[in-house]
């Protein structure tokens, strides 16, 4: 009996050892915003080579707090850090994928796509201002809509967030009262409002709580099938959230003069651009101590660019256009070093 | 856990000390000359070791969070424990907000846990039919080992809507303009905020009370009580006159823990209490508790000012307990005075 359960014991052992030799897992933290989009690569990118990709939504702010820390092998985040930052902490960025942050209310009767709003009706809102529905400047932009009387709820993020960030960067740019007594961060001293934790929270608020209105990932609207709303875009022209609208604001960045890839979407020219389009970043170090699983990670962004863009599309994101990949390919060979100083991606 | 407790809590039996020393025995805890076995040294320092650890522990949890709150207190100073701001973009922190929530939280969570523990304890030891003692008693003490997350989503998700639809306006309604409660139940009724937190906690903390007190309810000797009634008197005046004074340890002692648990609980009030950082006089606006703000923020708390105030925040919480538990330790004393003094 005991020479069984040794031999039994020793078989698992040695297996347990084969097993962990097979694949380097890899690691992410960080935005909630394009979490959906990275679930659904890594389950395909699992399917095909066998690395599992475990990325944990905590936010923008935890993902570079993470990286920081280096307890994961990249971060994620919403919120581009300036060049400076990049540079004090060692750090490489660059873009993953594009998205949009779109309102979402939640009114008796008012169904997706339904309802108007400008820039500067929105940072009333949020500031407190426009305390009710059925008031003049919303009911203005809605002729013909009948809101109920009733109290705005208003819904944003309790956690750092860089769907926080494009918001509120967003309503700094078209209101100026907004710029003084708030301003643009992954968290803010918020004047109104019910916090919820990630962009999931935001959504089970407003779903939950009649008279409503939040902020979340376009992903997070149409998986829901929440009520989100068209906004007035720098053009002056009311624009539906799609992926073709954020691409249209997308398609203004100048990714390649951009040191760290930084580039801001928020108001940008084009009749048919989302105003409030973001990009999202990976953070990853610049001296790599495991470039085994820094390796690792590039392979998945990689097969990403070039097998993922029909995922995204069909989850409302903007894949990286063909031209700003090789950019950033070309930014992994120069920039990411293991400890020796060779390149890890070549 | 708890039975432990409520034992810990009881009265010393009286037998014990009232025989006169002589016919007791010998006194175990003096070794008797010449007899001093290796193995019995061991184990005492063996068990010592691990009860100073506990102790050196406690000691390091204050001294690790004192340390790093420093920057916080330094750049505040005092001011930090009375200011009610938190910008994370001007990096100016102030912790009135969440204590007033942790505060409001709890003793609302009391206000209507205590009475209702209370009910369930009395029920069980003094007027339930036998066949229903135990499962009653085996039900409310699996509540206590639901975790707390599936409390905060129930409450989101169960509890949040059917609060915001039918209690929220009926409480406007029949409160609104009274006098002084009036201001206590004005806002939009969207089923979250300080009350809605303050039930589900108080749904918590009901099964740590209520399991103390039924405990020591029934310890109390059966003849105090026959005596009792024997004399004529009624249910209420024996739990009042007889059960109560002598289980009062015990009591003060559930409520306590219950208390305990309400103040430092994270999830479930995250969940429902809106995790806005403003103290208002209505019980529907949402607020913020002490661990939900750490919760939140802790993670991403990269500048060096913002995660000293949250293990500021931490230590306050920590410094609240121990003044609780104090407060306790005094009532009971002061109780323990009193014992003897009136028929």
């Amino acid at each position: 009996m005991r020479k069984h359960l040794t031999l039994a014991f020793l078989a698992v052992a040695t297996s347990a050892f084969g097993l962990s030799a097979a694949a380097v897992d890899i690691i992410g933290a960080g935005a909630t915003f394009p979490y959906p989009i990275y679930a659904k690569w890594a389950e395909a990118y699992r399917a095909k080579s066998g690395v599992s990709m475990n990325y944990q939504s905590i936010g923008s702010g935890g993902g570079i707090a993470q990286i920081k820390a280096k307890t994961v092998d990249f971060g994620a985040s919403d919120m581009p850090l300036k060049p400076e930052d990049l540079q004090a902490a060692g750090l490489v960025q660059f873009p993953a994928i594009i998205g949009g942050v779109v309102p979402v209310v939640n009114i008796e009767g008012i169904a997706p796509g339904a309802l108007k709003f400008t820039g500067p009706v929105l940072a009333d809102i949020y500031l407190g201002k426009i305390k009710k529905w059925n008031e003049k400047p919303i009911a203005d932009l809605n002729p013909g809509v009948k809101f109920p009387d009733e109290l705005i709820t208003v819904v944003r993020r309790s956690d750092g967030s860089g769907t926080t960030f494009i918001w509120t960067d967003y309503l700094s740019k078209v209101s100026p009262d907004w710029k003084t007594k708030v301003g643009a961060n992954t968290a803010v001293a918020w004047p109104e409002g019910v916090g919820g934790k990630g962009n999931e929270g935001v959504a089970a608020y407003v779903q939950r709580i009649k008279g409503s209105i939040g902020y979340v990932e376009y992903a997070y609207a149409k998986r829901n099938r929440m009520a989100h709303a068209a906004v007035q875009n720098k053009e002056g022209q009311f624009v539906q959230p799609d992926d073709a609208a954020f691409q249209a604001a997308a398609g203004f960045a100048d990714w390649k003069n951009a040191p760290g890839f930084y580039q801001i979407l928020t108001d940008q020219p084009g009749k048919t651009s989302w105003p409030i389009t973001g990009a999202s970043f990976i953070l990853m170090h610049q001296k790599q101590d495991k470039p085994a699983n820094a390796l690792e990670v590039l392979k998945f962004f990689d097969w990403a660019y070039r097998n993922g863009q029909k995922m995204a599309s069909e989850l409302d994101y903007v894949p990286i256009p063909e031209g700003v990949v090789k950019v950033v390919e070309d930014a992994w060979k120069a920039q990411l070093k293991d400890a020796a100083g060779k390149a890890v991606w070549n | 856990m708890t039975s432990s407790l409520a034992t810990a809590a009881l009265p010393t039996p009286m037998t014990a000390r009232s025989e006169p020393r002589a016919t007791r025995g010998p006194d175990p805890t003096v070794r008797p000359k010449g007899a001093a076995p290796w193995q019995d040294w061991l184990f005492e320092r063996t068990t010592m070791f691990f009860a100073l650890l506990v102790l050196f522990a406690l000691l390091g949890i204050i001294g690790a969070l004192a340390w790093a709150a420093v920057p916080a207190f330094g750049k505040f100073g005092p001011a930090f424990l009375y200011t009610n701001v938190w910008d994370p973009v001007k990096m100016v922190f102030g912790a009135l907000a969440p204590v007033f929530g942790t505060l409001a939280t709890s003793a609302i969570a009391l206000l209507i846990g205590v009475p209702v523990s209370f009910g369930i304890a009395l029920f069980l030891t003094e007027m339930c039919p036998v066949a229903l003692k135990r499962p009653l008693g085996t039900a409310v003490e699996l509540l206590a080992a639901v975790p707390s997350i599936i409390y905060g989503m129930w409450g989101l998700f169960v509890f949040a809507p059917v609060f915001g639809d039918y209690v929220q306006p009926a409480l406007t309604r029949i409160f609104g303009d009274v006098w002084i409660l009036g201001p206590l139940f004005q806002g939009a009724p969207n089923g979250i905020g300080v009350l809605a937190a303050g039930i589900i906690l108080s749904v918590m903390v009901i099964p740590f009370i209520a399991s103390v007190m039924r405990d020591v309810f029934e310890i109390v000797p059966a003849v105090l009580k026959e005596s009792a009634y024997g004399l004529g008197a009624t249910t209420w005046e024996v739990v009042r006159n007889v059960v109560l004074p002598y289980a009062k340890v015990g009591v003060i002692g559930g409520i306590m823990l219950g208390l305990g648990r309400a103040l430092g609980e994270t999830m479930a009030v995250t969940f429902v209490i809106g995790n806005a950082y403003r103290i208002s006089a209505s019980l529907f606006e949402p607020g913020i508790s002490i661990a939900s703000a750490l919760a939140n923020e802790f993670n991403e708390a990269a500048e060096p000012v913002h995660r000293a105030s949250l293990i500021a925040l931490g230590l306050v919480l920590f410094l609240l307990t121990f003044i609780v538990l104090a407060f306790s330790r005094m009532l009971l004393a002061q109780l323990a005075k009193g014992e003897g003094k009136s028929t």
